[in-house]
């Protein structure tokens, strides 16, 4: 590997930044496909295939053999509300991968006693998101079913991009927060990313299992295309 | 996730022992039959003197890609070694039959 393509590698990956690293099996030639340049390569298809699996493979092109070598960031889910689900979801979502953070500004909730190993941080939305740098391989859900502290996170969610923002309440109770934030200045576009009622139809009844179907939906956001396809 | 920051530091140390001006080659896995310790992508990296950081089997053949890397450092001419885990090695994690890793060994340079 050339020093120079090492060196942009590394600071990709240090910025959060998917790129992969097209090897020619025959005559070890080499270049880097930043995220940013995989829509105009000749292998965008595969490439995207492989940033979505998350997995490193070899490949068959008209141009021969390659090793795609894949780097995604850890995925990470930023929690708001130190509620009953948020304590079966932070270690669900640790064991599928993600790096946990829960947001509470009540400090009664947001307790070490209640989340052992987990960060929590028992701070406002406001105070607490910025430093986070919620990106694209963020999800992102609302729990605390409260407005006030609800929605000002999902606002700082909608300006990035992460790549799922569910948020809990049922139709009703979702109909009046997207009233709220449309008054907030926030774009109908925007807002119907919101996924809510949060989590996939199971059919779930406990905080577990609200908590699966909540993975559940966020696995499918991150693994398949728009399209339903891997 | 664990492996992942361990692959971050692998490449990083890439950097940093070229970068203190030391040979350094890079190890591969980039196909894997059977029942592989290490899954494809995983890195090895290994400097002129034989010293080296991360894992392509969990153990069972760094010393030989070790090997061949200080060969690729002095050649600069990239390799393709093909491993099959022995038996008995396979045996001892609880695995029923060895599987086969096939490494790419490249110089950085």
């Amino acid at each position: 590997m050339k020093l120079d393509i090492l060196k942009a590698l590394n600071t990709e990956r240090a910025a959060r930044r998917a790129a992969v690293v097209v090897t020619d099996q025959d005559s070890g030639a080499q270049r880097l496909v930043t995220h940013d340049k995989i829509a105009a390569d000749p292998l965008k298809e595969l490439l995207e295939a492989h940033l979505r699996s998350g997995k490193s493979g070899m490949e068959e092109t008209p141009q021969g053999r390659v090793f795609l070598t894949v780097h995604v960031p850890p995925t990470r889910l930023v929690v708001i509300g130190a509620v009953h689900i948020s304590q079966a979801l932070a270690p669900i979502a640790a064991l599928l991968g993600y790096d946990v953070t829960i947001v509470d500004p009540r400090t009664a909730f947001a307790s070490e006693e209640r989340f052992p190993g987990v960060k929590v941080i028992a701070e406002w939305p406001d105070k607490a998101l910025p430093p986070l740098g919620v990106d694209r391989y963020t999800a992102f859900v609302a729990l605390t079913h409260d407005p006030k502290v609800d929605d000002s996170a999902l606002l700082h969610a909608l300006e990035r991009d992460c790549f799922y923002i569910g948020a809990l309440g049922s139709r009703k109770t979702h109909g009046r927060r997207v009233e709220r934030l449309k008054a907030e200045g926030a774009s109908d576009d925007k807002l119907a990313r919101i996924h809510a009622p949060i989590g996939l139809a199971i059919g779930a009844v406990s905080p577990p299992e609200i908590a699966v179907a909540i993975m559940g939906e966020i696995t499918s956001r991150l693994r398949l295309t728009a399209e339903g396809k891997r | 996730m664990d492996s992942l920051a361990t692959e971050t530091d692998i490449l990083k140390a890439a950097e940093d022992w070229k970068a203190a001006g030391r040979g350094v080659a890079l190890a591969t896995v980039v196909e894997t039959w059977g029942s592989a310790p290490r899954p494809v992508g995983s890195n090895l990296v290994i400097d002129d003197q034989g010293n080296f950081l991360g894992s392509v089997s969990g153990g069972c053949v760094e010393g030989a890609v070790v090997t061949e890397a200080l060969d690729v450092i002095e050649s600069g001419k990239p390799k393709t070694l093909e491993f099959g885990v022995a038996d008995e090695t396979a045996w001892k994690v609880g695995l029923s039959c060895g599987g086969t890793i096939r490494v790419f060994v490249e110089k950085v340079d």
